[in-house]
């Protein structure tokens, strides 16, 4: 197998008719996938874009999935945007990428317009109807090997330009063959997504409903603010499925939803992405015990997930689910600050090996090299990827995960560095210095700044509004006349968050 | 104490006139924690799951409303 778009061609064959993925306005059959996904690939070949990214700016929908696959049909790789992203990291995008074509829908072709982008703008509707060229797809899928890129999707990056994450149609296939059998997927399966489709997250529906011919509903956003109506829409649905990120498995619960309604259809729930508290894990055991519950863990630099843990067990609350075993063909490794492997039960950065590592970062050798690194056990070429996650091996030989060791957060499922928050104030007029910490406990993000007197906090307030996405505004703001410093000369993030909790106390 | 707990949440929404705090999404799935932890807290209201629905939380009035009723 070379290319994922094989996974539809299978399947199209034995289930033509079947609904492949369905959203809020309509859904396609695995049949109209393939002539709408073949129709934007043979009208990338008569473009004369071969090779090159294709940005891809569409809501969550059936077609948007139709045209990555589409653009995978052309010889070229994707690259997601969605309207939710700030409007800073759409242009950082697009400086980076340099893209040679956009498709677009009617909801991005405002954002577009005023974005004046240099690079031609089309619309899915339009190039979904283009005569289909078998013939060109067959010589370009001649010429398609597995080490070829499929999609770039961008993550927060620390110095404020985001990192984008290049992975090829080989580590993806690596990832789904491992993660389906974990995840029970079969021709039966109906997923419920949640993950937005410009990030990694959603390879976990979108790769194994095209393999086994199986269902994927795309959850209306606005649900997950009304948790009954969530459940009742899982049920309405008969939806199997679900691979959420922790925090929204945790607002059902949280929110009481769990004893007003059962989401009985429910046989298989995974989670990861973040901690997930083990008082509303439990209440969802307790609601489903039939169901398999299974925590995963992964980077998007190795392509999705990386370890699963099949929960065996009840866990109380002052405990720590595992993030458990790699998956098969998958390596883990712990290196400590020498890169030696640390005693048996002592932290190291989890350092992940095997196909599922992506290509890197797009276009930049530099945060490439510092990030995959060669194996310094390994007396032949063997590639690791350092997480930058702490982690240790317990007794029972599952791994743990400890803590990070830059200042990168979770929060609401997302992958945020706080010092990306920091470069976005310190852009803000008036605002000289600034430091975002996490209170992990209420998960609030809070900033404390210093500006130039006369500086509105209201002002300030706005342009942080303005400026980022609702998933990295900070909570709550705090002008200092001066930022309390480290010995080293840092600005000392731990003395701010001891001072913003015991505020808090008071 | 209601209106503070929203103006402390988003501090230029004018709550007095704004009528679809859902349908423009003002108030994300986060706020609605935070809401509701707030109103259990300082009003001593718990807000049951079956009453969390977008035409209790699109208005200042409706939400008013329901913690009226619940508190009563």
């Amino acid at each position: 197998m070379t290319v994922v778009l094989e996974y539809l061609e299978n399947t199209v064959k034995a289930t033509p008719e079947k609904n492949a993925f369905v959203g809020e306005n309509g859904g396609l059959t695995f049949a109209e996938l393939y002539e709408k996904s073949r129709a934007v690939g043979s009208f990338l070949h008569e473009r004369g874009v071969y090779k090159k990214p294709v940005v891809v700016f569409m809501e969550k929908s059936a077609d948007m999935v139709a045209a990555f696959l589409g653009v995978a049909y052309g010889g070229c790789y994707y690259v997601p945007l969605d309207a939710e992203m700030p409007t800073y990291r759409i242009r950082q995008i697009f400086e980076a990428v340099s893209p040679s074509l956009v498709i677009r829908d009617d909801a991005s072709q405002q954002i577009l317009a005023t974005l004046e982008v240099p690079c031609d703008i089309l619309s899915f509707a339009d190039i979904s109807t283009c005569r289909i060229n078998d013939p060109a797809l067959a010589t370009l899928r001649q010429a398609a090997i597995d080490t070829d890129p499929l999609y770039v999707v961008f993550t927060s990056g620390s110095t404020g330009t985001p990192k984008g994450v290049t992975a090829s149609h080989r580590s993806v296939i690596d990832y789904i063959e491992q993660l389906c059998p974990v995840l029970g997927v079969d021709e039966t399966t109906v997923f419920g997504n949640q993950s937005p489709l410009y990030l990694d997250a959603c390879l976990k529906e979108l790769i194994p409903t095209l393999k086994y011919g199986a269902t994927t509903h795309f959850i209306p956003k606005s649900l997950f603010m009304f948790p009954v109506k969530l459940i009742q829409y899982i049920n309405a649905h008969g939806i199997n499925t679900i691979c959420w990120v922790a925090s929204a498995l945790g607002l059902v619960a949280a929110l009481g939803a769990l004893d007003k309604a059962t989401p009985h259809t429910l046989r298989t729930i995974a989670f990861g992405s973040e901690v997930f508290a083990i008082k509303h894990l439990n209440r969802w055991r307790k609601a489903l015990p039939q169901a398999r519950f299974i925590h995963l863990y992964g980077p998007t630099e190795a392509t999705g997930m990386s370890l699963y843990y099949i929960l065996e067990r009840d866990f109380a609350e002052h405990e720590t689910v595992p993030i458990g075993r790699p998956f098969p063909n998958t390596g883990v490794l712990l290196l400590d600050e020498n890169g030696d492997e640390p005693p048996s039960g002592e932290a190291g950065e989890i350092c992940i090996r095997g196909t599922c590592l992506c290509l890197g970062y797009f276009n930049d050798p530099a945060r490439t090299q510092a990030a995959f690194v060669q194996n310094p056990h390994a007396p032949f070429l063997d590639l690791l990827y350092k997480t930058g996650d702490l982690g240790r091996r317990g007794a029972d030989s599952l791994y743990y995960f400890l803590s990070r060791k830059d200042h990168q957060i979770k929060h609401m499922g997302y992958r945020i560095e706080l010092t990306e928050i920091e470069w976005v104030a310190t852009r803000i007029p008036g605002v000289q210095l600034a430091c975002a910490v996490f209170d992990d406990d209420a998960s609030r993000i809070i900033l404390y700044y210093m500006a130039e007197a006369g500086t509105e906090k209201s002002a300030v307030q706005a342009a942080l509004k303005a400026e980022l996405p609702r998933y990295m505004q900070p909570h709550a703001l705090f002008p200092l006349d001066s930022l309390p410093q480290t010995t080293g000369g840092k600005i000392d993030r731990v003395t701010l968050l001891t001072r913003y909790k015991e505020s808090k106390v008071k | 104490m209601l209106l503070e707990i929203l103006q402390e949440l988003h501090p230029d929404i004018d709550y007095t006139t704004h009528t679809t705090l859902i349908d423009d999404r003002v108030i994300d799935s986060y706020d609605i924690i935070f809401l509701v932890g707030e109103i259990a807290d300082k009003l001593d209201v718990e807000i049951p799951a079956d009453e969390l629905t977008p035409e209790n939380f699109n208005s200042y009035a409706a939400l008013n409303a329901l913690v009226e009723r619940l508190g009563a």
